[in-house]
């Protein structure tokens, strides 16, 4: 079975679990209890914390951890608005969908929220984004789109809102381990991360943010974190998150430039053998391992299904959409006639894709849109 | 025999072997680590497919529906969500919640914030033995009351609430009962079919599973809504937004599972070795037991040594780990909250320890544990001015302290 | 909470642990702090006719920092003059031992209990001259 679904999780790597093994088993103690081995689960939180912190160009007293990204994202949006009384909020229409919803609950309790238009390209243009901004305003924008893996200008966006006096978050759980983030010169006020899209643990994340912000915990008890999430430290989590981040950090240009070059060849074979298909995002600045397609006529529903019975596993946009059926409020959003997106196809690549992989990935494909289009043409006759 | 000694359970427990087994497929690219809400593909289907076992085993220890189950990031955030959760979604009906003194910060710290929120909060007092009285709750219980919330078992003392009679009184009234069960799933028997309760909160590293896992129990008949306090992706039907973390659910679904075939034996064994404590440090002068020793959970033994201060005894005690009040108050420097309510002095307060037992704790542990109590407390009661008026006979409550801080 | 070498060291071999008589003149007797505080300190001083310290003895109720804060104390006072043993600070013991911000308290506690016992002594040359007068 070939993976091609990075965007939606990656695979744990196996120096990963080995850093996180210790603190199942052996060192398992409470990291708040007074005794030697809970000192111990301590210091490798803090290590952890460094290792993320470093990662992101933050200081680790900026790094808060949660149970993931969807969390950091509801900490971020409510505990800001509810900490500083803000009475705006501004999110774009690509966002994932724990900012959205988010941003939906805070609307439910009179909270005027905006939403920022995006261009065909997929990106937020900065400059007509600007005129939606007003002073004091809670502003979401992600640092790369999860199903285009387009990149938002998110320095210029931070510059603008922090002209008019708006706070800037900026989701960066797609952009992390794949272009290099710098938090303090960013411009943003707070950065969402999640553990296992860097091939860390699920059911970690972390929120950076400028300590000068007045955040609300959203989990109250025992004042873990600060304050700010309480809750017993996933120890083991946290200590593969900061294992991810370092190996991430230490890895990222060799990493960078290996998927660079699969999913160039990639489109290049898939433009040769596929005429007519379109490559979302493409006009726009892309992160270096997402290839979101539509064929048309060909749905993409019938098409996943196929490529999984021929051992590949693509996404069909965001996963935690994928339930529900309808189509990508991503492209919706970027104007994308529903038909077409309908077909929408996300091929994501990991920094263990080879070129094998790429190269039979491609056969296959065009192999079962040729069956399609003759079943098609059969029916038609 | 290894040292320290563990003997903190109710802080948190070691990942049984057989659960990090079990959680190691689920990780790394030989395993099944894919998206469990990722629909296109086998690596998603086999994620999902391993957390409905998960959610079937831990759906078993309790007697509830796996659909009754909603995964968590732990027992923090499945109080958090109950409460909040229920105030926020019947805040029409009522805005008054009754809960106890003596419960998890977890709980007390959210009951706070709903306060903050314009909530009626009422915190009950216990009685001596840390139990709830069943009138006084009664008498609490109001017209615009729109939930119950009182833990199973308390995390300090380890005294096992009537959950039963609290739940028929709760639901004759139609009022909700939440029920903290994060020290109990495991080591007392819990039957949601016969219970009362409407939610309960669940731990896993609790009884030999991962940390940062949890559950939330939330009843389908009589169906109990909840208003979702983190927002996204709408996973878990829509109560808890976030991509599952299925190596955490798996190890937490193998720990429910595996406590549910052991617990009868384990449960007897881990009695045998906490009266075999009791028993041995009888003799000693000024000890005090802390909470009821018959509802009481079998592995906890909450001891004050009086007239020593508990953070220098844990510190004298360095060969076995125990705390001091909770793991979560530790960093403080105040007396056990809990202990404080059910009306121990503050010296009482200060001197005390927490014994908890459990799956690995051994005889030869238990009897090392007895000798070095014994000696650590002597030698500090020699260090300790309070030691020597008790000695004298001077009555310690009648002195008026020169306290500046 | 890590506690340094010196803290482990004065916990595990306190200094100068014991009591004096609290009635004779030459003895002064400081006990602050409380029970509900989680600490007491009780520090008796013994002081000569030149006023010097000659012997200093501790008792405390407390954390492993309180214990070590009145141990390394009375190994301080002795030999010093009333005077000089007033002018110790609770940061220099705070610094000794290298003792974390949450327990600084402990520090204060070790200098009221110097302060204290210092008073009490004069109070009783006080009474002794009144006494002889």
């Amino acid at each position: 079975m070939v993976y091609l679904d990075h965007n939606a999780s990656t695979p744990l790597d196996a120096r990963v679990l080995e850093a996180m093994q210790p603190y199942l088993l052996a060192n398992f103690a409470n990291a708040s209890a007074l005794y030697r081995e809970g000192r111990v689960a301590r210091a490798a939180i803090d290590q952890a914390r460094e290792q993320v912190a470093a990662f992101v160009g933050a200081h680790p007293s900026q790094v808060v951890f949660t149970s993931g990204g969807t969390e950091a994202n509801n900490l971020a949006l409510k505990g800001a608005v509810l900490g500083m009384d803000l009475t705006h909020v501004a999110v774009s229409g690509i966002e994932h969908s724990s900012v959205l919803q988010a941003a939906k609950a805070l609307q439910r309790r009179g909270v005027t929220v905006t939403q920022l238009p995006v261009e065909h390209t997929g990106q937020v243009d900065v400059t007509t984004a600007s005129g939606h901004l007003t002073s004091g305003q809670w502003v979401t924008l992600m640092w790369v789109n999860n199903e285009t893996g387009v990149i938002q200008e998110v320095s210029a966006m931070a510059a603008a809102a922090r002209e008019v006096g708006a706070f800037v978050h900026c989701d960066a759980v797609q952009a992390a381990g794949k272009l290099r983030i710098d938090f303090n010169t960013s411009g943003a006020h707070v950065l969402t991360l999640s553990a296992h899209k860097i091939n860390g643990p699920k059911g970690v994340g972390a929120m950076v943010f400028d300590r000068a912000l007045d955040i609300e915990p959203l989990l109250h008890g025992g004042g873990h974190e600060h304050g700010l999430r309480a809750g017993t430290e996933n120890v083991a989590g946290i200590v593969g998150f900061g294992a991810a981040a370092a190996l991430a950090a230490a890895e990222l240009e060799a990493r960078v430039a290996h998927v660079s070059a699969l999913r160039t060849l990639l489109e290049a074979r898939l433009a040769a053998t596929l005429p007519g298909i379109t490559v979302f995002g493409q006009q726009a600045p892309r992160i270096c391992n997402t290839s979101f397609i539509a064929v048309p006529d060909v749905h993409g529903e019938t098409l996943l299904t196929a490529l999984d019975a021929e051992g590949f596993a693509v996404g069909s946009g965001s996963a935690c959409e994928s339930k529900t059926g309808q189509p990508s409020h991503v492209l919706m959003a970027m104007g994308v006639a529903p038909s077409l997106a309908e077909g929408a196809l996300r091929i994501s690549l990991g920094h263990a894709t080879t070129l094998t992989e790429i190269e039979s990935f491609t056969v296959i494909l065009a192999k079962v849109i040729a069956q399609f289009r003759d079943m098609a043409a059969v029916r038609l006759a | 025999m290894r040292l320290p000694i563990y003997l903190d359970y109710s802080a948190t427990t070691p990942v049984d072997a057989r659960v990090a087994e079990k959680m190691s497929k689920f990780l790394t690219i030989d395993g099944v680590f894919g998206n469990p809400a990722s629909r296109s593909h086998a690596f998603g289907w086999a994620a999902e497919e391993a957390i409905d076992e998960a959610r079937g085993h831990v759906a078993a220890l309790i007697n509830a529906d796996p659909k009754e189950i909603v995964w968590t990031s732990g027992a923090t955030e499945s109080n958090n969500l109950a409460i909040k959760g229920v105030a926020h979604f019947y805040q029409k009906k009522g805005k008054h919640i009754v809960t106890c003194k003596t419960e998890h910060k977890a709980v007390l710290d959210t009951c706070r914030q709903l306060e903050r929120e314009g909530f009626d909060v009422t915190y009950l007092d216990p009685e001596t033995n840390g139990l709830v009285d069943l009138n006084k709750l009664e008498a609490a219980l109001r017209p615009d009351t729109v939930l119950v919330s009182l833990m199973h078992v308390n995390n300090e003392i380890g005294v096992i609430q009537d959950i039963g009679a609290i739940g028929a009184m709760t639901r004759a009234r139609g009022i909700l009962l939440h029920v903290d069960a994060a020290q109990s799933a495991g080591k007392v028997p819990i039957d949601l079919e016969t219970l009362a309760v409407d939610l309960m909160s669940f731990s896993a590293h609790k009884i030999y599973g991962p940390k940062g896992m949890g559950a939330l129990y939330v009843r389908r008949k009589p169906r109990v809504r909840i208003e979702p306090q983190m927002h996204g992706g709408g996973h878990e039907r829509g109560m808890r937004s976030g991509t599952l973390a299925t190596h955490q659910i798996v190890g937490m679904g193998e720990a429910f599972r595996i406590a549910g075939a052991e617990m009868a034996a384990e449960n007897e064994r881990v009695l045998g070795l906490r009266n075999r404590l009791w028993v041995g440090l009888q003799g000693m002068e000024e000890i005090h037991l802390n909470g009821d020793m018959h509802a009481r959970v079998a592995g906890n033994l909450n001891v004050s040594f009086n007239y020593v201060e508990g953070e220098s005894l844990i510190m004298a005690l360095k060969d076995i780990a125990v705390s001091s009040g909770s793991a979560c108050t530790s960093a403080s420097l105040e007396p056990s909250y809990v202990l404080r309510a059910i009306g121990r002095s503050d010296e009482l307060a200060h001197s005390s320890i927490r014994f908890t037992l459990g799956r690995y704790t051994t005889t030869e542990e238990v009897d090392y544990t007895i000798k070095l109590v014994r000696d650590k407390v002597a030698k500090l009661r020699e260090l300790s001015p309070l030691w020597d008026m008790y000695k004298e006979g001077v009555d310690i409550s009648k002195i008026q302290w020169a306290a500046h801080h | 909470m890590a506690y340094s070498d010196k803290v482990l060291d004065h916990y595990e071999n306190p200094r100068n642990v014991g009591s004096f008589t609290k009635d004779d003149p030459s003895v002064g007797t400081g006990m602050v702090g409380a029970p509900a505080c989680g600490d007491v300190m009780r520090l008796q001083i013994k002081v000569n006719d030149q006023g010097v310290i000659e012997d200093a003895r501790f008792k405390t109720y407390g954390c492993g920092s309180a214990i070590a804060s009145s141990s390394l104390l009375t190994e301080w006072v002795k030999g010093k003059t009333l005077d000089q043993a007033r002018e110790i600070k609770n940061t220099d013991i705070a610094t000794e031992l290298a003792l974390p911000p949450v327990k600084i308290h402990c520090s204060v506690l070790a200098e009221d209990a110097i302060k204290a016992a210092i008073d009490d002594f004069k109070s009783k040359q006080h009474v002794d001259a009144k006494k002889t007068a």
